[in-house]
């Protein structure tokens, strides 16, 4: 384990659980990890590389073809935007391009400061509702241009009190 | 045997093989991008598809298994057509400054633009803008002109066992890059180059160290020298339109000179140099017990593979420096104080094989306490013949000259230092010599030779009964530290070096280079030994020379302090 990285407690509970495992273990591995840090840190996946006898760079490539593993922790306000057929047609699109925009970050980033995470998700099952997203859990219907703003200044002045 | 029908003619062909593998044995070539002989084949490129009868899709014939009474067509319209609009789809996002790319006398893409009679973007596509990693000291990454072959990645991982290159990503926003998407600085990047020697584009290559010599070389305040390593002589012929394997040292030299650089030495002195130090370390290894086996040290993507990979080994490495650095530490003090000049303008280039020797020139270690660098700038081979062709020089036609005194002397068993064994097969001419106090009356290691990848063999030197092992190719290195790791120990001086076949085979050696050239850049640099005069490095009169009038002896203090170093564990994200 190179200097550079602390060995996780939680990281090594789950490899634990995988003795004498290969690299066709390395997807429920990505899975376990992830649920109990929320995300997969550099350290994690060297840990898991040397658990497995893997070269990082295979574990970031098997990581990065699927949409469920991502590389930085959730912001305190997880946003899912909706981009489901419904959704589309009723224009999610603009409304994701202003949220990336106002927040200066990429779906599936977190923004520097922490505060917020984007996410796109196929369908959230409310096309009734559409174009939704998704706050902490909390919905919100019929999301245009205005109402995406308004959503972000409402977390963002909740975060600053 | 089977049978199959290609192009309407009936073969009696060898069953197990693909299709591409069948149709190359009769004579039939189609065009590939991916394809890599003796590696996985992955079929990622298409461009080897084939019609076979009875199968509705085209097949890749790179992957596709040969079957008893296929009917194949290579050529067929359909199949020619399908292979035009794969060439233009690969276009269609590549980026259109083919006028400045470095590769554009050499580049497979634009070649089948060429052939399909390709004239202009059939396919609009969005351009991607990646930026470059230039975070490496030896190679640069150039993701946009990248049409995702893999050929890296394989020759990465199966070839050199390194895995620094991979396939990040999906769909169209895949990538080839590093993990965690970082640079190749802080990867497991040995900068061993064997990348870009595969590579069908311009989206990998070397640092280039081109303007910083054309700046010093117009300085009137600074004293070029240049050195040159071994295979150079062998394989920059190439460049110039000549035979693979013409040796044209001479001819190099003149050229060098008409340059500007003031002096022109040669590496083999130093890989003499190189052989007394490290027999001398052998053979005082042996005998106070010191760590074993030893590793030769000379190639500096080995050295960093070590470092990273397997640390615990890091001390069975030879503490010489490579000839590059010995030299580069010799002209900056020896050199220097000889002929009056001050260290800080001398400005000290050599000429590589190698893009790992530019990352080697930059290391820490190869600093002087001073602080000023042992070698100032590398270039490869590659860039040298730019260089010269950049002088308007014809090299072929230049009349040869000799190089300077004194590291222009060198052994013929110094210039073996460029191909697999050539190193141990100099050692063990000098180690005789060294152990016994008598010459050897065979000068030739047969076991040692040859471009296969693992060599084995026990020499006999007087009493004493050695184990030796000579490994290239990094795949083959690693195989043989885990033999170790798992107890044997038969084995006493390994040589290794990170390129398949050796520097001959370098990253920074001439482009498109297939088997056969490599074996006549080999046989020019055995040829070259069997005919010379002075074949071992303890009877170079230079390099004795240097010994009593500088170092004195062979590990002594002066040595430690210029010609060994050590070097220690390495954190990368492996």
């Amino acid at each position: 384990m190179p200097a550079l990285f602390e060995k996780s407690e939680k990281v090594t509970e789950v490899l634990n659980k995988y003795q004498k495992v290969g690299r066709e273990q390395l997807i429920p591995i990505l899975q376990e990890v992830q649920n109990e840090e929320g995300y997969l840190s550099k350290g994690a996946v060297v840990q898991i590389g040397r658990h497995l006898n893997l070269p990082t760079s295979k574990i970031y490539g098997v990581a990065t073809f699927y949409n469920q593993f991502r590389f930085k922790p959730f912001g305190k306000y997880h946003i899912m935007i909706c981009r489901g057929t419904a959704c589309h047609v009723k224009g999610s699109q603009p409304v994701l391009e202003i949220l990336e925009e106002s927040l200066a970050i990429k779906a599936g980033d977190t923004t520097k400061d922490g505060v917020f995470s984007i996410e796109v998700v196929a369908c959230i099952g409310a096309c009734g509702l559409a174009p939704v997203v998704s706050v902490n859990g909390e919905f919100y219907g019929n999301v245009d241009q205005q109402k995406i703003n308004k959503i972000i200044r409402r977390y963002r002045s909740e975060e600053s009190v | 045997m089977i049978n199959v029908e290609i192009n309407g003619k009936g073969h009696d062909v060898e069953e197990g093989g693909t299709i591409l593998e069948v149709i190359n044995e009769i004579g039939i070539s189609v065009p590939t991008l991916c394809h890599m002989k003796e590696l996985t084949p992955t079929g990622a490129c298409r461009l080897c598809v084939v019609e076979v009868e009875g199968i509705s899709g085209l097949v890749p014939s790179c992957s596709y298994p040969v079957s008893d009474g296929m009917k194949i067509k290579t050529h067929s319209g359909r199949v020619i057509q399908a292979r035009k609009t794969i060439v233009e789809l690969l276009l269609s996002n590549h980026p259109d400054d083919c006028l400045y790319c470095e590769r554009s006398h050499s580049c497979d893409l634009n070649d089948l633009a060429r052939e399909y009679g390709i004239t202009e973007k059939s396919y609009p596509g969005k351009e991607r803008g990646y930026p470059l990693d230039v975070s490496s000291l030896g190679l640069i990454r150039d993701p946009d002109k990248c049409i995702l072959c893999g050929k890296c990645v394989r020759v990465c991982e199966e070839v050199q066992s390194v895995s620094a290159l991979e396939f990040i990503g999906r769909g169209s926003n895949t990538i080839v890059g590093c993990t965690f998407n970082e640079g190749l600085n802080v990867s497991s990047c040995i900068s061993c180059g064997q990348c870009i020697l595969v590579c069908p584009t311009g989206a990998l290559r070397e640092q280039s160290h081109i303007p910083q010599v054309v700046d010093a070389l117009s300085n009137p305040k600074k004293h070029v020298v240049i050195q040159h390593a071994p295979s150079i002589s062998v394989t920059i012929a190439e460049e110039f339109g000549m035979k693979a394997g013409t040796d044209v040292a001479g001819k190099m030299t003149t050229a060098l000179r008409m340059m500007g650089f003031k002096r022109v030495f040669d590496s083999s002195f130093s890989a003499d140099l190189t052989i007394i130090e490290e027999g001398s370390e052998l053979v005082q290894r042996i005998k106070t017990g010191g760590k074993l086996p030893m590793f030769t040290s000379c190639s500096p993507g080995w050295v960093k593979f070590v470092e990273q990979t397997y640390p615990e080994y890091v001390e069975n490495l030879s503490t010489c420096k490579s000839p590059q650095q010995m030299l580069g530490a010799i002209i900056k003090s020896y050199y220097a104080e000889k002929n009056n000049i001050n260290p800080e303008d001398i400005y000290s280039v050599a000429i590589m094989p190698c893009t790992a020797k530019k990352f080697e020139a930059g290391r820490p270690e190869m600093v002087e306490k001073d602080g000023t660098p042992d070698i100032d700038a590398v270039l490869t081979t590659r860039e040298l013949a730019q260089l010269i062709k950049s002088y308007s020089i014809k090299l072929p036609e230049l009349d040869p000259e000799e190089a300077d005194l004194p590291f222009g002397t060198r052994s013929t068993a110094g210039k073996l230092f460029g191909v697999t064994g050539g190193v141990m097969e100099a050692a063990f001419r000098s180690a005789h010599y060294l152990v016994t106090g008598k010459e050897t009356e065979n000068l030739k290691l047969e076991p040692v030779r040859g471009l296969k990848e693992v060599k084995k063999a026990n020499v006999k030197i007087g009493d004493l009964e050695l184990g030796i092992a000579v490994v290239s190719g990094l795949g083959n290195a690693r195989q043989l530290l885990e033999e170790i790791k798992a107890g044997r120990d038969d084995i006493h001086f390994i040589e290794v070096m990170t390129c398949p076949g050796g520097c001959i085979n370098g990253g920074g050696q001439p482009i498109r280079a297939d088997k056969e050239t490599i074996r006549a850049r080999m046989n020019a640099l055995y040829n070259i030994d069997s005919t010379g005069h002075l074949r071992k490095s303890h009877e170079n009169g230079a390099v004795k020379e240097l010994y009593e009038e500088f170092l004195g002896e062979p590990l002594g203090e002066l040595s430690h302090e210029l010609l060994h170093t050590h070097y220690k564990k390495r954190d990368v994200l492996l």
